[in-house]
Order: C-alpha cells, then structure tokens, then sequence
C-alpha cells in the first residue's frame, strides 16, 4: 500500500510545486498523475465546488460568520476549522488555488440523492460504509472519529462509567449519523432514541430534559460542552459500531473522476504528516474524553 | 272594532278561564312593523282560527305566543301565568303550548317514534318505554302506527304533517296553535290532516289556527278572527264573520277567497 | 405516456436503483411499519380530542346574542390563529419551546407535545367544517326542537348537530387524511416514527427506497378509512330511504 502510493505523492509533490511555479506548469506536472484538472469533470469549469451543510459548526469549520455571507456560525471560505483546512489542502494539491474554490451550501440528505451532483467534493463529517459506497464514492479516511455522550451535569447520566449504565437512559442522535447507530447497535438502551433533524435540536431537546444524553462525535461533543450550554458535560467516549474504526470520507458522485485523485491527495496529507498537523491545529482540544467501555 | 273592545277589556284579572291572553302585542322586523297592538283571549276549550291576508300577521303572531320571536311590547299570558315577563323559562312556558308549522318540520334524522318522543323523554324526562308506550298509542290514534319506524323522507305529506301534529301532542300541550299546516299540502292530502284537527276539537282541545281553509274554519272554529294590518280588525262566531262582516276590509277579504273558489 | 418517458429517461436507472431496491424494501420494511404503530397511535389519539375540542369551538362560535360576543370572538381568534400557522411551526413551537420553560407539571415527552400541536391546528380546521355543517341545518329545525320545549343545548345536542355532522362526514375525513400525514411532523421533535425511521435507514444505505415503503403504509391506510366513509355515507342514505320498504 506504502509503496504504491510513492508515485502519486511525487506527482502531486511536484504539482504543488508547479502551482507555486504557475498554472501552465501545475497543468504539467497534474497531466502526468491524470488529474488535471482541465480534464476533469468538474461542476463549474475551473472552480472546485465544494458542498456542506449550513449551518457550519466548529470545530470542522471556524471563522465565525463574515458579514454579507449566507454561512451562519462559521463560514467555510475562511479555510479554518478542520474540515476547511483540509478541502483547501485537498484543493491546493489538485492544483486549486484558494480563490478557486467555491463552498456550496448543500443539506446532508440533498448530498447523496440520486442524479447530478452540484457539487465536487461533500464535506460534513460524513461517515463510510460499505452501504453508503453502493450509492456514493467515499474517499479515503479524512479523521478518525469516535463516538461520545453529552449530558447536563449534575444529572444521574453524568455518573455512569461504562456501556452498560447507560441503558436505562433516553439518548438522542442527529439523523444520518453513526452516533444513532452506536445508540441502537453499542448501548441498546432501553427507552427508544430521539433523533434530530440538526444538532440544534438535539441539543435543544438535551438542554430541555426531553433526552438525557445525545450523542455525537468526539469533536462535536467538546464544542458542544465549550461553547452551545453551559452546564454540559462529556460522559465518554463510545466503542467504535461493529468494532470497525470510524471515519470521516470526502462523498463525491458515484464513479467521480475526481474520487482517485482526491484519494492521492489524502493519502499524500497523511504522508507527509499534514493531516496530522491539521489535526493538531484545529481538533487539539478535542482529546482526552474518558473511554466507555 | 267594538268586538274586541268586548273580550278584551283592560285591567280584567286574569281570568284562569283564558287559556291564552294578548294585550297590546307589538312586534317589528326592522323597520316592517308586523304586529301593531294585538288583544286577543282565548278561553279553554276554544277553537280560534285566524285569518286574513298573507303579511296580515297571522303567523307571526302564533310565533311570538311560542316565544320563538320576542316580542317589542305588550303581554302574552298562558293560562294565568304572563310569560313575557323578564326571567320567564322560556322552555318550560313552551313545554305546555304545542306548535305545528307549516313545512313539518320533522327531524330527518330520526324515525317516526323518534321524532315523537324525543321531547317527553328528554324535556319530561320519562323513561324510554314509557315515552314510547305514550307516544305509540298517540300514532294508533291518528292512524300512524305502521310508520313509527318510518323515517321523515318515506312519509307522504299529509303523514308528516299528522306526524308533527302528534309530536306536538306527545308533550300533552295545554294549548295547541296550527301554523297554516295544510298551506304546504297537495289538495288530496289536505283532508287528512284536517280530519285530525277535527278530532282534536271535538275532544276539547284549546286550539289557535292560521288558516286559509275558510270552509274549515267555518265548520270548526268556535271563533273566528280577521287580522289586517297588525290588528285583529274584527272578531266574531263564523256565522258572523263569514255571513256579515262589519268591517269593509273584511267583506274585501272574504270576496276575494270567494272569487278563488276557496270558500 | 408518462410512464414511457420516465423510464426511458437518461436517470432512470440510477433512479430506480435509488427509490426502487427490492432488497432495500423488504429489509426497511418491518422497521419502518413498527414504527408506524406510533404514527397509527399519534393518530387515533389526536383525533379523538379533535373531534371534541373542534366541536366545542363550533358550537362555541354559534353562539347567539351579544352575551355571547366574547366566546364567540375567542373561537375565531383561535381558529384564525392556528389555520395561520404553518403546522411545522406550531410542532417546533410547542416541542421544543413548552419543555424548556422547565416547569415540571409540564409533560416533556415530545409525542405529548406533538400531539397537542396537532390538535390545536386541526381543531381549528375542523371547527369550521363543523361551523359549516350547523349552518348547513335549516333554522326551522332549530325552532321545531325548541318549540317542543328542548333547551338551546338539547336542540344543538339531539337536532341540529347529528344532522350537521352527518353533512360534513366527508371534509371530515378529508382533514383526517391530511392529520394522518402530519403525523408524521412529529418526527422534528425527534420521535422515531416512520417517516424518520424511513430517513434513518436512506441515511444509513443512501438509498431511498425506504421512502417509498413508508408511503405505501401511509397509503394503505388511507384506502381503508376512504372506503369506511363511502360506507358509512351510504348506510345512512340507504336507511333513511328504504327502512319504510322493510316496514
């Protein structure tokens, strides 16, 4: 696997480089890794379009909401937040300049109907499965994620210290997310789960005593306790669904073009350690929760 | 006029002989003065048919004796009792008369038994069995009783018609008033309705009809009384009226119902 | 026609693999119809107060007379007010906004509060079918009962409402049908029925068959009540035209 990928990483090496150098040359150097992006079928000719949902939540995105932009929260144009971050990254290594992305607002459900996407690359932590793949390219892995319990403090939820005390709990989830399934498939609990059409509403339902834990993603969950009610608390970290790892994929049309060179360009990101650095960056908070078991 | 002035003298006691008794009744539907100060008294066991032309009065004068219209001014009083008076149960004043309308006004909803003992079990609160025993007898009586399970729709006119008049009797009315009712009936079917009437006088009971049947009320009216204009213009037995009226609005009246062929 | 084009359509068959999976079906299928249940009980409950709480607002709104002016103002604030609202409002409204008032005689389950909005919106609806049906029954049958000595109420109980309701059985069931999809707005509050049921399993697969499993349950019980309607009616016509055939 190392090995093959030696080749696309020299290749986009140099594609980063021709783009420093100038367009003509970044045409060059993209032509021999068959991603040029003249060649590719792109939404809008030249631009990358890049797809999430809004509002943009931190810590995938940052910034804060410019004026006269339709982001609410965060604006992804700011390039800061996680997911951010890396579709710049992604972009600069296909041969995007910053100015050649554009964010695209488009709803979680609305990402993988079926027909012509409007969209390039979908960003919104997006998890794969090899369901989800029959109808959707997922790339590689962009962020290993885990699954985590949100509760009020002071309330009998807060104590529990494994899987199995919080089965007698009403726990919710946003809809479409694997912390629905690890409610359903990892805690079973007894009372059935509440789910959401946003996280808003999940966390509203939380603040309002309608559910007593929601859960979301580990990062999610560290913004939420930061940031969205003042008296949160992370319970723990959940066991990965089905004992597999979880992770965040870019979704991009079935049979994208796009899909393998985006894949190198990850792969070259967890190369040369960038993702890593990304993380350090943006998620650096977001560790440290205890684990369930 | 001098008729009138004889029945209804003012500052008579209320005589418990009168089953029913109007003073100065006056009543307006907007600016269209309907009744202008009727007197009028009916003693037990009376039969008064009114008559006169259409927008004489006639039947809104038997609406306004039921409460059904309130009244501007004036006194209505039921044997004894005023019941124009404020804080009067308008329900139980109109549990002891009895009204017939014109169009029926059967419940389409409900079977003839229904129809009939509908008020006595829910006004009289009389047990069901009880109600239905009173009320089939009432439909022996009046020829009805292979209808009671009949609804309204099925029922020619002239059995609706019977059919309302024993609704009304179910509640065993102390007065009856007949509101026009066989104005809405095929000629064939008017007989029958009649012959009703008929045997309710005979069996004494206190009766006020609008009627346009001059040949009816000759034969059954104890009384007969001319209303124009929102009065009782005169009032006297059928032989009189119908014989020698005084009035001349009368002798007009009573021309044009001969000159129909109606009398 | 229409058919030919669809499926001779450049997407049709990625749309048919997207909304059309067999396998998709049958695995959604159970989930999705015991979930249903909830909407079915959603249903049954919430109709039940409608049929109650819009009558109380029609009669309300019949009221005669000047005494009566405030009540009868009231019930036609209310009815404006709630055909206002959108109901996907009033559902997040009352879902999300009475349980954070924190009181805690206030229920906070969300099917509670999902069914109290659906009874605020559709007994403004059927307030005024009923409001149609008591206007519909003539005056004189009104003045019959009352003359026999029945009070206002036993007039309105005996006479004029069983004739008015039997009037607007059908726009009854029409607005019925329409609660009966809207329970399904419940699921905003984050109630599992089966509409999101249908959305958990397209977000799971990212396949849309589910959908269609989910209208067909609402469908199949649409017919039954339709045709429940078109008998009752029928009853009712045939009884008051034939009973006196059988006597």
């Amino acid at each position: 696997m190392r090995k093959a990928l030696i080749a696309p990483v020299v290749a986009l090496t140099a594609l980063v480089l021709a783009a420093a150098a100038g367009a003509a040359g970044a045409r060059h150097a993209a032509v021999a890794a068959g991603c040029d992006k003249a060649g590719l079928p792109l939404v809008t000719k030249g631009m990358l379009t890049i797809g999430t949902d809004n509002p943009a939540y931190p810590p995938w995105f940052g910034g804060g909401e410019l004026k006269g932009s339709k982001w609410k929260i965060d604006d992804p144009a700011t390039g800061q937040g996680y997911e951010s971050a890396v579709a710049y990254e992604v972009a600069k290594r296909l041969g995007f300049g910053k100015a050649q992305v554009m964010w695209k607002v488009v709803p979680f459900s609305q990402s993988f109907a079926p027909g012509r996407k409007k969209f390039d690359l979908f960003v919104n932590q997006v998890s794969y499965s090899p369901v989800r793949a029959k109808n959707v390219d997922f790339s590689a892995s962009y962020y290993d994620v885990a699954q985590a319990v949100v509760a009020l403090k002071g309330k009998p939820i807060a104590k529990a210290a494994g899987v199995a005390a919080l089965k007698a709990f009403k726990l919710g989830a946003p809809i479409g997310t694997t912390s629905y399934r690890a409610i359903t498939d990892v805690i079973r609990p007894k009372p059935g789960p509440g789910v959401y059409d946003t996280l808003n509403d999940g966390v509203t339902a939380l603040k309002n005593g309608q559910i007593d834990g929601l859960v979301v993603d580990l990062p999610t969950a560290f913004y939420i306790t930061a940031a969205q009610i003042d008296n949160g608390v992370i319970v723990g970290q959940l066991p990965a669904v089905g004992g597999q790892q979880e992770r965040f994929g870019l979704v991009l049309g079935k049979g994208s073009a796009v899909t393998a060179c985006v894949d190198r360009a990850l792969a070259a990101m967890r190369a040369d350690g960038t993702l890593k650095k990304l993380v350090g960056t943006w998620l650096a908070k977001s560790a440290g929760a205890p684990i369930l078991k | 006029m001098s008729g009138t002035d004889g029945v209804v003298a003012s500052g008579r006691a209320a005589a418990p002989a009168d089953a029913l008794r109007l003073e100065g009744v006056h009543k307006s539907f907007g600016r269209l003065e309907v009744l202008r100060g009727i007197d009028l008294a009916v003693a037990e066991h009376e039969v008064v048919c009114l008559i006169g032309s259409s927008g004489s009065g006639k039947s809104t004068l038997l609406r306004c004796v039921n409460l059904l219209e309130p009244i501007d001014a004036g006194r209505i009083h039921v044997l004894g009792t005023e019941i124009t008076g404020r804080g009067v149960d308008v329900d139980s004043v109109r549990r002891r008369i009895g009204i017939v309308f014109q169009s029926f006004n059967l419940f389409p909803h409900m079977t003839v038994l229904r129809n009939v003992t509908l008020a006595p079990r829910k006004v009289l609160g009389l047990p069901a069995a009880e109600a239905d025993a009173r009320c089939e007898e009432l439909l022996v009586r009046f020829g009805l009783a292979d209808k009671r399970d009949w609804f309204p729709d099925r029922l020619s006119g002239g059995q609706q018609q019977r059919v309302a008049i024993v609704r009304a009797l179910a509640m065993q009315p102390e007065l009856l008033l007949l509101d026009e009712i066989t104005s809405a009936l095929d000629p064939e079917l008017v007989s029958e309705v009649l012959d009703v009437i008929r045997e309710l006088a005979a069996g004494g009971m206190t009766m006020v009809l609008a009627t346009h049947e001059m040949g009816f009320a000759r034969e059954i009216a104890s009384r007969v009384c001319f209303l124009d204009g929102g009065l009782v213009l005169e009032q006297g037995s059928p032989a009189q009226i119908f014989a020698d009226p005084q009035e001349e609005r009368t002798r007009q009246f009573l021309k044009r119902i001969v000159d129909a062929g109606r009398l | 026609m229409i058919v030919v084009v669809i499926v001779n359509s450049p997407g049709w068959p990625a749309v048919r693999r997207a909304f059309f999976d067999g396998h998709e079906f049958t695995s959604s299928l159970p989930e999705i119809s015991r979930a249903f249940l909830t909407n079915v009980e959603i249903f049954c409950i919430a109709e039940g107060f409608i049929l109650v709480v819009g009558l109380a607002i029609a009669v309300m709104r019949s009221l005669p007379g000047p005494v009566f002016f405030p009540i009868r103002a009231l019930a036609i604030l209310y009815a404006d007010i709630f055909r206002g609202i959108p109901t996907i409002l009033v559902i997040y409204i009352l879902g999300f906004g009475a349980p954070a008032l924190q009181l805690s005689w206030l229920p906070t389950s969300t099917v509670v509060w999902g069914i109290v909005g659906l009874v605020l919106i559709y007994s403004a609806y059927v307030s005024e079918v009923y409001r149609a049906g008591i206007d519909s029954v003539h005056p004189s049958q009104d003045a019959a009962a009352r003359s026999l000595g029945l009070s206002r109420s036993q007039s309105m109980r005996h006479v004029v409402l069983p004739q008015a309701v039997r009037r607007v059985v059908p726009p009854l069931l029409n607005d019925f049908i329409g609660l009966q999809k809207d329970t399904a707005l419940i699921a905003l509050l984050g109630t599992v029925e089966a509409f999101r049921q249908s959305q958990i399993d397209v977000a799971a697969t990212f396949n849309f068959t589910p959908y269609l499993a989910t209208a067909l349950l609402f469908v199949a019980i649409t017919i039954p009540l339709a045709r429940f309607t078109d008998w009752l009616l029928n009853r009712d016509r045939r009884r008051r035209q034939s009973a006196g055939a059988l006597g």
